[in-house]
């Protein structure tokens, strides 16, 4: 118990990927949190890179969690920006209303 | 390793309470500044891997940037907090279904190999140095720049796309505004700018 091992990290890992993915299905009011749970997703991830890094003694997981970082933050700019001009157009961000792709 | 331990336990029940209150909680502020927490207490669990270059971008990208950035946008969208949680129900028993099936598929893999890594025979393609006598920042410096410079080019590449691209979906052209014409400015004149009158005593213009 007090050894932490990768199966720990991986865990970790795994219960917030699922709880990124559940997120995604539960919430269906607002797609902001859609959007943050995908951060939740890749956050997950990263850490599966950095602990099989960490575990295994190569370096090559942080500089490939460091890639994902970056399209990270590519992906949440581009998708907000997409929200804010959606949200101009319609006057709502509620995910029941984004079913028809016409502009 | 009993500090390592406790910060472990400690670190990662945060990140997963977090992550839990960025689903459910009903004001998205709320749900931006729960995220925060969840990245600021996974760089924890990073500096506990080692990992600390990559600790404090996690922090200073996403709890400096990325995450204001939602903030900026839950507060410019004004959007209301949901009153009643209509609907939740039916859409709980798909997410369950697939986000618990999900979990089972990955603990039946993680829970085989719990204790360290199976079958590890290859050699590491990058060891992690020493770090009495390379730092973690400096071991990522010297494959970042040498080794993987085509994917930093490429990186830096798709930030600059996204960047441009932010830009361009958000411009708009409002009527009405005043703006400046530099070019109009510079071109101007003194015989469009000035203008001689030849004013007749006692009439006025």
């Amino acid at each position: 118990m007090l050894e932490i091992g990768l199966g720990h990290y991986l865990t970790v890992a795994a219960i917030l990927f699922t709880l990124g993915v559940f997120g995604i299905f539960l919430n269906r009011k607002n797609v902001i949190v859609i959007l943050m749970s995908l951060e939740l997703i890749l956050l997950s991830v990263n850490i599966n890179f950095v602990a099989f890094s960490h575990f295994s003694g190569d370096l090559t997981g942080q500089v490939f969690s460091l890639l994902i970082l970056t399209v990270a933050a590519a992906e949440a700019a581009i998708g907000l920006a997409i929200l804010v001009i959606y949200f101009r157009n319609r006057g709502s961000i509620d995910v029941d209303d984004i079913s028809v792709m016409k502009g | 390793m009993a500090i390592a331990a406790l910060s472990f336990y400690v670190f990662a029940f945060i990140t997963l309470f977090a992550a839990v209150n960025v689903i459910f909680a009903r004001n998205p502020v709320h749900s931006v500044l729960f995220l925060i927490l969840s990245f600021f207490s996974s760089a924890g669990l990073f500096v506990l891997m080692g990992a600390e270059f990559l600790a404090m971008v996690l922090v200073i990208v996403y709890v400096g940037a990325v995450a204001v950035l939602f903030l900026f946008v839950v507060m410019m969208l004004d959007v209301e907090v949901v009153a009643s949680r209509k609907g939740v129900a039916r859409y709980a028993s798909v997410g369950g279904l697939v986000g618990g099936l999900l979990l089972v598929e990955l603990v039946l893999i993680v829970g085989g190999r719990v204790g360290g890594l199976p079958n590890q025979t290859a050699a590491p393609v990058l060891p992690i140095p020493e770090m009495a006598e390379r730092t973690n920042t400096q071991a990522l410096g010297d494959v970042l720049y040498t080794d993987y410079i085509l994917l930093f080019q490429t990186a830096g590449m798709i930030l600059l796309v996204a960047m441009v691209g932010a830009i361009v979906l958000t411009l708009r052209k409002r009527s009405g505004v005043k703006r400046q014409n530099i070019q109009k400015q510079t071109l101007r004149t003194i015989d469009e700018a000035v203008e001689l009158k030849k004013v007749e005593p006692g009439s006025g213009l």
